[in-house]
């Protein structure tokens, strides 16, 4: 089984490589799809399967697909494209690679020096029973302050999206001016 | 039992039955809808008109596939495939008989759903790479209804859940033998089955289709095959949603022995799928707010009720209130 978990993270590796470097933004989502479903993959390969569908449901069946309806919305088409191609210029890539270095030389360190990972993949497998136990036992302090977050960000939208009352007849609203 | 079935058999049967019943249904519906219409329908070729299947599907082949030259190219060959790859990867998870079954996932609803999330791209992005503003009118449609009618349906299906324990569909059924879940989840039988009517978008919720105002929006500009594929994956939603609701509900392949497990699997799927054939010729289609309108101010309460209700009678009749300190 451990050349699927190889073969699942390359993907995941290489497809979010294709996400930063699409100037077309719905192909570059599309990776990220591509990224998402590889991660839930590797999520059911090491034996946390309600992980892997919550994955799939919430990253790429929901969230990516509200960030492709909002880009339907603002018709980026040719213009856009040109403008992602100029600022995606060698001299963006300097930071970040420097950043992205020093963790992996970290990285490296630290799966070279101690027992981390020397095991290969666990046996045991984490169900959503045991998933429901630990979120509503240990962690019921970040459920709860998760879900206030939910309802603040649920009552913030309310106020944006509300409208005033309409009259919805045009020959009422003619009259009303 | 006997002993397990090579699994092989089982993907070559499923897939086999599942692509044969996909046409066989475009007859099936053209034939019912005629009946409630009061005419005939198809009934030149073949005995009962069936070979018209045969017909419509060589028609298909030969037309021409046409790309337009200002559509996205790679985008809106993908889009009419992951249809119908979704739906064909959800009917791993469901038990045609006892052992009959691709296979038992512990996560089995959760994977349903996670593909039935999936199949919400076919439509957004073959409406995007089209490059048309009906289509693009009928993807953004159908994304919105889609992702609103998700949330219900995963919220009607945890009733069963909670009753049976158990996400495995094989589980949930053996856990019907004593009474089918239609009776203690009615109103999650329901939910469930506009939620799924919307997700496969169907009459009288095919709004990101809409002929008569979209000109079938988001795969107006499909033609040949690739619109064989959207029309199949069609009904391979509806044989889906079919043989959900009998295994979550229905109680699957249980029921009087003289008839094999199977054929009342069957038999029952083909109930609901001739419910949805119904639907289809006596609703009309409802305008697009009033569609979310009712899906956010009246199926959301519903199933959120319809679950808190459910757990509470559970956590009663286990008698964990007894024990709650304050």
């Amino acid at each position: 089984m451990e050349i699927t978990f190889y073969i699942s993270a390359a993907v995941a590796i290489l497809s979010t490589m294709m996400v930063i470097t699409r100037f077309n933004i719905i192909h570059a989502l599309l990776y990220l799809v591509v990224s998402f479903l590889s991660l839930a993959t590797v999520f059911f390969i090491i034996g946390a399967p309600f992980a892997a569908a919550l994955e799939i449901i919430i990253y790429a069946g929901a969230i990516v697909v509200l960030i492709i309806f909002v880009i339907m919305m603002l018709n980026l088409k040719g213009d856009a494209i040109d403008q992602e191609r100029e600022w995606l210029t060698p001299q963006v890539w300097v930071g970040p690679a420097i950043l992205s270095f020093i963790l992996f030389a970290e990285l490296v360190y630290v799966l070279g020096s101690g027992n981390a990972g020397a095991s290969g993949l666990p046996n045991q497998l984490v169900d959503s029973r045991a998933v429901g136990k630990s979120l509503y036992g240990p962690y019921i302090l970040g459920v709860e302050l998760s879900g206030m977050l939910l309802m603040a960000g649920i009552v913030g939208a309310y106020h944006l999206g509300r409208q005033k009352k309409k009259v919805i007849h045009r020959f009422l609203e003619q009259k009303q001016e | 039992m006997t002993e397990p079935i090579n699994p092989w058999f089982i993907i070559g049967g499923v897939l086999a039955g599942l692509l044969t019943v996909a046409p066989g249904l475009i007859w099936f519906e053209r034939r019912l809808l005629a009946l409630w219409q009061d005419r005939y329908g198809p009934n030149r070729a073949g005995p009962f008109g069936v070979l018209v299947v045969l017909a419509d599907t060589i028609k298909l082949f030969f037309k021409e596939d046409w790309i337009p030259p200002f559509a996205d190219k790679a985008v809106f060959v993908i889009a009419p495939a992951i249809v119908a790859i979704t739906v064909l990867m959800s009917f791993v998870i469901v038990p045609f008989a006892p052992g009959v079954i691709v296979v038992d996932l512990n996560i089995g609803i959760l994977f349903f759903l996670a593909m039935s999330s999936m199949g919400a791209y076919s439509i957004i992005l073959g409406g995007w790479a089209s490059n048309n503003k009906y289509a693009l009118l009928g993807a953004m449609r159908g994304a919105a209804q889609l992702i609103s009618y998700e949330v219900f349906m995963g919220l009607s299906l945890m009733g069963v859940v909670l009753l049976s324990g158990s996400f495995s569909l094989q589980d949930i059924v053996n856990s019907q033998k004593g009474m089918w879940y239609v009776v203690p989840q009615f109103i999650g039988f329901v939910t469930f089955l506009i939620a799924g009517i919307a997700e496969t978008h169907r009459l009288p919720f095919d709004i990101p289709e809409a002929e008569s105002e979209l000109i079938a929006g988001f795969h107006s500009e499909y033609s040949s095959m690739k619109f064989g594929l959207f029309f199949v994956g069609e009904y391979l939603g509806i044989t889906l949603i079919s043989a959900l609701v009998v295994c979550l509900f229905f109680g699957g392949w249980l029921g009087p022995d003289f008839l094999p497990p199977l054929v009342w699997f069957i038999l029952k799927t083909f109930v609901f799928i001739g419910l949805f054939i119904l639907l289809r010729a006596s609703m009309p289609r409802p305008r697009y707010d009033q569609l979310m309108e009712f899906g956010w101010k009246i199926i959301l309460p519903i199933t959120l009720l319809n679950l808190v209700v459910t757990a509470v009678i559970l956590l009663v009749q286990s008698g964990a209130v007894m024990n709650i300190k304050f």
